[in-house]
């Protein structure tokens, strides 16, 4: 095969990852975009078995075994896991998965640092690698082990059933915290261009490590209500990852493939700072929900009454409503009640309740989240909408039903300037004729922020696991 | 005048963001989750480069180092293809199907 058929047949590649991503535009067209996907994979995969054979014909035959056996211990893992993962646990698994790309990422770069001349970057073992080679090594490797590590605190963080500190969900900070980041980031920096100046590989190794390390410290200050933003930010790392070493070994479609995915996480990660009406780099300094209760007036009016109610009582109010409008939150994800609320929802249309659904685009624990679990429980996608689109049918709706959501049915983000979560865009469930709120406690949401939506006189408050709330209102409803 | 390799492989990676954004701002929010696994499971593509690590490498270390970078890629390729698979058939149209049952 030809150098010149191997490159088209990458760009075929290529192509098909393209569509992979936009067949994404619509859930109707997106099965076959993964397919698109699929194929892409596979048509890089089997010319890359060609692309060894033309370069080293000799030892083909063994390397590919090698591959084999990487292919299959992998390919299990991944198989078993994609199959049993439940849909509250995605964003654990994506982080998972971005840390495999990271460390990957870095044991390619440590490959192609130890036996350049194997990967055809240099023509035999005594010759140097090119500079320009070597400074993209370096980025590939440093950018690897900062996606490795930060997605291992993320994982932490969101599966949340570990003890270890760093894996907590409240931000770890501490004095000098930036300080120490920034003359970390310059020591790579700087190990960076005397490796790629000189070759030095002690330079390389220690730049490693130190990579490794910023990894941990710039993810440990993000606190667990930021975790979206995270995770698009390490997804967006995965990416320039597979690029840096695709310029390491001069492979165009790892370029294209990184830049693609790379692209895909910095506007997600954009997405869900707007969202949150929080610059990036205040997400990235870290430290919100640190001081919970001292910011805004919510420690002063802690003694304050709500109207609450039963669950009959809540059923009550929808079955005579016109037009529900539910607002899910990460709590209903949490009680996994998504199955008792597409119940109530059938019944509640059987009986001429117009019922839609509202998401915030930082509803549950990564972005879309929220959709997937309630795809998962078989609700219609097209009685799902998003924030702009349903915002200007509060108005009309008759019940307002919120479960488990708090911060982003807060009416402060528009009235009070002084609220740290002031200026985000909010659901506009306060303007309904009645709300409903169903949560565990009085507790505030992650941003530590009481919310006055709950003491209004047309809000009644539903208090119990949200599973045990949904269903004892399906039966009510009947 | 001769023009590097490195030159080309940056005309490819600005065009390929260029793309990517064009693309990308496209994907409907429903569909941010899955995005972000078949995201993962495409920059799983370093795949090709742990390949030919794990196949071209004569060092322990180097050998080493391309096999687990497979394995650890492989994870990504199968994992991130399959949950996408997964979620995506649950936005599969199931309102008509249902409604005949429930009657």
């Amino acid at each position: 095969m030809s150098m010149n058929l191997i490159t088209l047949l990458y760009l075929a590649a290529s192509i098909c990852f393209i569509q992979a991503l936009k067949g994404l535009s619509h859930p109707t067209t997106s099965r076959q975009g993964n397919v698109f996907g699929m194929i892409g994979m596979g048509i890089a995969v089997v010319t890359t078995i060609a692309l060894i054979v033309k370069i080293n014909a000799e030892i083909a035959a063994t390397g590919i075994v090698w591959v084999v056996v990487g292919l299959l211990l992998g390919g299990s893992v991944g198989t078993i896991m994609a199959k049993r993962v439940e849909m509250t646990k995605m964003p654990e698994l994506v982080a998972f998965m971005h840390s495999m790309i990271g460390l990957a990422a870095v044991c390619i770069a440590v490959a192609a640092v130890v036996e350049p001349q194997s990967l055809g970057i240099v023509a035999t073992a005594l010759d140097p690698i090119p500079s320009a080679n070597r400074l993209e090594l370096f980025l590939g490797a440093a950018i690897g082990a900062i996606t490795f590590s930060g997605s291992v605190i993320a994982f932490g963080k969101l599966s949340g059933k570990y003890k270890f500190r760093l894996f907590q969900g409240a931000p770890v900070m501490f004095k000098g915290q930036h300080l120490l980041n920034l003359l970390v980031g310059l020591a790579i920096l700087a190990l960076g261009l005397v490796y790629t100046f000189t070759g030095d590989l002690s330079a390389f190794a220690i730049l490693l490590v130190l990579a490794f390390i910023i990894g941990v410290l710039i993810i440990i200050p993000i606190g667990g209500a930021d975790m979206p933003v995270v995770v698009s930010m390490l997804n967006s790392y995965s990416g320039w990852a597979a690029a840096g070493i695709g310029f390491s070994l001069n492979n165009s479609m790892l370029i294209v493939a990184g830049s693609l995915v790379g692209s895909s996480g910095a506007i997600l990660s954009y997405i869900m700072c707007k969202a949150m009406n929080r610059s990036f780099f205040n997400v990235i300094l870290g430290g919100f929900g640190a001081d919970a209760g001292a910011g805004g007036p919510a420690g002063a009016q802690a003694e304050r009454n709500v109207k609450s109610g039963s669950s009959d009582d809540a059923a009550f109010l929808l079955t005579n409503a016109d037009t529900v409008i539910i607002v899910p939150g990460y709590g209903l994800a949490v009680a996994r009640a998504q199955h008792a609320l597409m119940e109530l929802t059938e019944k509640l249309t059987h009986q001429g309740v117009t019922v839609k659904f509202a998401i915030h685009p930082v509803a549950g624990r990564m972005p879309g989240h929220m959709n997937v679990l309630l795809a998962e429980a078989e609700v219609p996608y097209d009685m799902v909408f998003e924030m702009e689109d349903i915002n200007s049918e509060f108005g009309q709706a008759d019940v307002v039903l919120v479960l488990g959501a708090n911060d982003v049915v807060n009416p402060a983000a528009k009235t009070d300037p002084q609220s740290p979560i002031a200026g985000m865009p909010i659901l506009d469930a306060y303007k309904a004729k009645t709300v409903i709120v169903n949560k565990r406690s009085m507790a505030s949401g992650y941003a530590g922020l009481d919310n006055e939506l709950f003491y209004m006189d047309k809000t009644m408050m539903v208090f119990g696991d949200a599973k045990k709330v949904i269903e004892d209102m399906v039966k009510a409803v009947e | 005048m001769e023009i590097s390799d490195g030159i080309y492989n940056l005309i490819i990676f600005v065009l390929a963001i260029y793309v990517g954004y064009h693309v990308v701002w496209n994907v409907t929010p429903a569909l941010h989750t899955p995005l972000m696994a078949v995201t993962n499971a495409i920059s799983a593509i370093v795949i090709v480069g742990a390949m030919l690590a794990a196949a071209l490498t004569e060092t322990v270390l180097g050998k080493s180092m391309g096999v687990l970078a497979v394995a650890l890629a492989a994870v990504n390729v199968f994992g991130g293809f399959l949950v996408t698979r997964r979620m995506l058939e649950m936005f599969k149209k199931k309102a008509p199907k249902a409604k005949a049952e429930g009657k």
